[in-house]
């Protein structure tokens, strides 16, 4: 593959793609550490909205203008393009979703429907609202029983107690790659091993793992794989659902409409096969197209080099901030990247966060949609820096300096 | 002081800061005098919750006039508090009740007032005002 012998990793090169980073806030040059929340654009990806919007905008599926076949191949090129990104099986397996949210969304209504009273889904004590709340949902709409694997001090999750909530009553585990509040990585693949020796299937919450390295499904043997494409350099409103074909057959479609169906009479609907099974009316043709695009520009990076950039980042910013006093690092797993939450005794984290920003630092404040672990460390929320493959040593010692100067002004 | 020359003032004494940090730095020394309110106090109707930090507001009504006391975990906000309560207080119930906080913009803040900001401020300015209406219909 002529792809494999161009990647690359070079962090001036690369940063030169962005043109949100080139920018300044409040007079200062923009450091931005709110890569959780959301990525900035490569220039490869906001010239493919521009064009499409510019020349190419049709509907697809149905039209027989050239325009719309246009959009069609190229949408569907796009699907083919992430398929072979994530070392899906087929591009059928690739069902574009409204991001991660919805792709869980999806799972807990359809998969949830296979379900029965008593049934019991085990997620883990850090997960992020969007891996709790469905699930919830889904035991009160039909019986099931949500259970939770608790974390130790340090953030990483407890297999003992994981392995002693599995049983055959598991039918499935649902459970983040990468903690958005920690930076913890979860043993996924061994997590999945033992769920399906058990039975049960496994959705992995990738929101937080596929722009820090290299997924391959097929390798994982993951049953779903959920991820959005703005934390991945793509654009916001789309995302992609991965489950394996015979799952998604045997589940019944998650939204009614055009796209989804194969023939509609008053009496009886069939619906359409896989994806569009579960792709009901016009989706987000300039997001999947440009997702795609966001996909083309990964593929060029060396993500071995990328992964282990992002973790010296984390390492070298935890190493600074740990010896401020009275500062506490929140997650302090063994395997962690690119995250590095932090809270100060006495000090509220949206103080520091207001400050940080007049400073021209982006970072978040808050319980980051994970209240149950902000419960369990007993504190209101954290200040979470957190890294992608595009930010510099130079821009954490500016950030450190910044958190220390935040620091002397608050106490 | 009516309500105009309150703020007036206020914006007087932010113009003399030369960037964000002077202004943060007053903000927070103001936070740090705020007289706190009575821990017996931060009951749960006080209390408006922010996404992020929380506010207390005690309202209260005598001779005529509106006499507030508030409190916030986040000190920022504690001092953003302080000033609104310095316009606000010992006012008129009428006053409270339609008072144009102009002064918020002028000074740069106004961010803190938005909607998403979610520290409670927004929530406490309408419970501020929620309050003097109370008391506007309790005197007629």
């Amino acid at each position: 593959m002529s792809e494999l012998q161009q990647k690359r990793f070079n962090v001036r090169e690369i940063r030169d793609e962005f043109p949100a980073l080139r920018q300044q806030i409040y007079g200062k040059n923009l450091i931005y550490f709110d890569n959780g929340a959301t990525s900035q654009k490569p220039k490869l990806v906001l010239d493919a909205i521009n064009q499409f919007y510019s020349k190419e905008n049709a509907n697809i599926h149905r039209g027989v203008h050239f325009m719309s076949q246009k959009a069609t191949t190229e949408y569907e090129a796009a699907r083919q393009r992430i398929q072979q990104y994530i070392g899906a099986r087929k591009s059928e397996e690739i069902i574009f979703t409204k991001g991660t949210t919805d792709s869980i969304n999806l799972v807990a209504f359809s998969f949830g429907h296979l379900l029965s009273a008593g049934d019991e889904i085990l997620i883990s004590a850090m997960e992020h609202h969007s891996n709790i709340v469905p699930w919830q949902m889904l035991c009160e709409r039909q019986g099931c029983i949500l259970k939770v694997a608790p974390i130790n001090q340090r953030g990483e999750l407890r297999m003992d107690e994981f392995e002693r909530l599995l049983s055959k009553k598991t039918k499935l585990v649902s459970i983040t790659h990468i903690s958005n509040t920690l930076g913890t990585v979860n043993p996924v693949k061994e997590i999945i091993e033992k769920a399906h020796a058990v039975g049960a299937k496994v959705l992995i919450d990738g929101a937080q793992s596929i722009q820090h390295m290299h997924i391959n499904v097929k390798e994982l043997n993951c049953d779903f794989y959920a991820f959005s494409s703005h934390k991945v350099f793509g654009p916001t409103g789309i995302g992609v659902l991965y489950g394996k074909e015979d799952l998604l057959d045997r589940m019944p479609p998650y939204q009614g409409g055009g796209d989804m169906i194969s023939r509609v009479t008053f009496e009886r609907t069939t619906y359409n096969e896989l994806p569009f099974k579960f792709e009901a009316g016009t989706p987000h043709i300039a997001g999947g197209i440009c997702l795609g695009k966001a996909f083309e520009f990964l593929s060029s990076i060396d993500m071995a080099a990328a992964e282990k950039h992002e973790r010296e980042l984390a390492k070298y910013a935890e190493d600074m901030l740990d010896t401020f006093e009275g500062l506490q690092i929140i997650g302090e797993a063994k395997n962690k990247t690119s995250v590095v939450s932090f809270s100060v005794k006495g000090i509220h984290p949206f103080d520091i966060g207001t400050l940080l920003d007049k400073q021209g630092i982006a970072v978040r404040t808050g319980h980051h949609c994970t209240q149950p672990l902000m419960d369990f460390y007993q504190i209101p929320g954290t200040v979470r820096a957190s890294f992608a493959f595009y930010n510099t040593k130079e821009e954490i010692d500016t950030f450190v300096a910044a958190v220390e100067r935040s620091l002397s002004m608050l106490k | 002081m009516n309500l105009t020359e309150k703020q007036e003032e206020i914006i007087q004494e932010f113009e003399i800061f030369d960037d964000w940090m002077e202004k943060y730095e007053y903000i927070i020394d103001l936070g740090k005098d705020l007289p706190q309110i009575d821990e017996d106090k931060k009951t749960e109707d006080r209390l408006i919750e922010g996404c992020q930090s929380r506010v207390w507001l005690d309202a209260n009504y005598a001779n005529g006039h509106m006499h507030f006391t508030a409190d916030s975990d986040a000190i920022i906000t504690k001092g953003i508090i302080g000033l609104l309560i310095r316009v606000l207080d010992n006012e008129a119930p009428e006053t409270v009740a339609t008072a144009d906080l102009f002064f918020i913009e002028k000074i740069g803040l106004q961010e803190h007032l938005s909607p998403t900001r979610a520290n409670g401020l927004l929530g406490m300015v309408k419970r501020l005002k929620l309050e003097a209406i109370k008391h506007i219909s309790t005197a007629s």
